[in-house]
């Protein structure tokens, strides 16, 4: 049984959002993001997840929480983003699982 | 002025199968797009990705799809505006319409379908101060012509496929040809990584890596970049250069589209998909990735179903009075408007004695 999880969302307007992610659906943070409608269709998720856009980058605010290391081509595709900082990560390759509870987040600007 | 019986804007795939289904219809189609090739995503994002849900192909790659689809629908003589964005809509008084590029090319015809995906595709810009102030002064974002380079000093930023490709076009054109990007490791094809290196090693072009642009310099036109190291030191120093390329990708926005007096929700046009796939302005259709309804799903698929349906309806808006019966393509065959004519052949009866 896979528990649902709380996470926090700041989108690109500063606002704060607990949304509750479930960890048995295969989904990521940009779908979740996106299931939550926490940004524009359109200005996140363009690429649909394959690492080659860098709409959905975020800022992990809770580095005690362990997250799956980056892979190439997230590494790759954020060394060419904008606005990015030590913590930024692209949601679409973080994977929701029970191990993220209380997890928090903040919406890269759109670029 | 271009004349057609469908505009279609945005040559993605399911801009690309409509001219398929219009031809079925005798309707001839143009499209317009904003990138410089057809294919839209499929070409410019991801082409080398697989594809796993276009019924029949088990797998696909998605630059193979687009060659198909091009391959499919050469006998009905598309016409194309590539690397021009559709700004502009008329309607005249008889019902048609007139679609303006941004470059002033204009299109006429009766029916619009609007093929447009997530948007027209824009260059994502860094971010350096004044660097408005140079475009079209030293600064552009997209290659049109080579040979405007030709003997200048040219500094490309980025890590992409586009990055190293016109690099290495560049270096046997330009006088002097400088990359720099923000790592050392490069994110495109691996044999365009390897002649990048081969070039850096006969001293056609200079590698600085890892390094980012971080200012700009010149009277009425760029004549420097300054570039800071991402070492320890980030020591900083000026490279004279003509021309500045930043190649960093492209991001889609819907544009000019979303003042058309269309209704949009969501970044999508709102269209009936109980009938026809048209939006609330009779005679513009939107179809594939840029429409919403309840239920939608952008998929590639499902924009084929939709391109199909929504000639039916264009062939009864420039026909009233015409019935067409659908025949399927086994059985009528393939007349392109080229004369070529593909049909299934015909079967051998032969007796057994």
């Amino acid at each position: 049984m896979n528990p649902d999880i709380n996470i926090i969302i700041t989108d690109r307007e500063g606002q704060k959002h607990e949304v509750v992610a479930p960890t048995d659906m295969n989904m990521n943070i940009m779908e979740l993001v996106r299931s939550y409608e926490l940004a524009p269709e359109g200005t996140i998720g363009v690429c649909g997840g394959m690492a080659m856009c860098a709409s959905c980058q975020c800022y992990i605010l809770t580095p005690q929480i362990e997250l799956p290391d980056m892979q190439d081509d997230e590494e790759a595709m954020l060394s060419e983003a904008f606005y990015t900082k030590e913590n930024s990560r692209l949601g679409c390759q973080i994977q929701l699982t029970p191990e993220m509870e209380g997890l928090e987040i903040e919406l890269a600007p759109e670029s | 002025m271009i004349k057609t019986d469908i505009l279609i804007i945005g040559a993605g795939p399911t801009g690309l199968f409509t001219v398929f289904e219009a031809g079925l219809l005798k309707l001839k189609c143009h499209l317009i797009d904003a990138l410089p090739q057809p294919g839209g995503q499929c070409a410019e994002i991801y082409p080398k990705k697989p594809i796993y849900d276009i019924p029949a192909f088990p797998e696909v790659l998605a630059g193979d799809l687009v060659d198909n689809l091009m391959e499919q629908i050469k006998p009905f003589e598309p016409g194309f505006t590539l690397g021009e964005r559709a700004d502009t809509i008329e309607k005249l008084d008889d019902g048609t319409f007139i679609v303006t590029t941004n470059k002033g090319t204009k299109h006429h015809a009766p029916v619009v379908a609007i093929a447009g995906g997530l948007g027209s595709f824009e260059p994502r810009k860094p971010l350096i101060e004044n660097l408005g102030h140079y475009e079209d002064k030293g600064v552009r974002y997209m290659i049109k012509d080579p040979e405007f380079y030709r003997d200048k000093k040219v500094v490309i930023a980025g890590g992409g496929d586009s990055a190293l490709d016109w690099c290495i076009f560049l270096a046997d054109v330009a006088e002097e040809v400088t990359l720099v990007h923000r790592r050392n490791e490069f994110r495109g094809a691996l044999d365009s990584v390897d002649k990048v290196k081969e070039l850096k090693d006969l001293g056609k072009i200079n590698l600085i890596t890892p390094a980012e642009i971080v200012q700009l310099e010149g009277e009425n036109h760029l004549e420097a970049v300054l570039i800071r190291k991402s070492n320890e030191a980030k020591e900083e120093f000026w490279l004279p250069v003509d021309e500045f390329i930043p190649l960093f990708g492209l991001s889609p926005k819907l544009g000019p589209i979303a003042d058309w007096g269309l209704e949009i929700e969501k970044n999508a046009i709102k269209v009936d998909n109980s009938l026809d796939y048209q939006t609330n302005i009779p005679g513009i259709y939107a179809i594939g990735d840029v429409n919403t309804y309840p239920g939608k799903l952008k998929l590639i698929l499902c924009g084929f179903h939709e391109a199909t349906l929504m000639c039916q309806s264009a062939y009864q808006r420039i026909f009233p009075d015409k019935k067409y019966v659908m025949k399927y393509t086994t059985v009528g065959g393939v007349t392109g408007f080229d004369g070529s004519k593909k049909e299934a052949p015909k079967a051998v009866v032969k007796a057994i004695n």
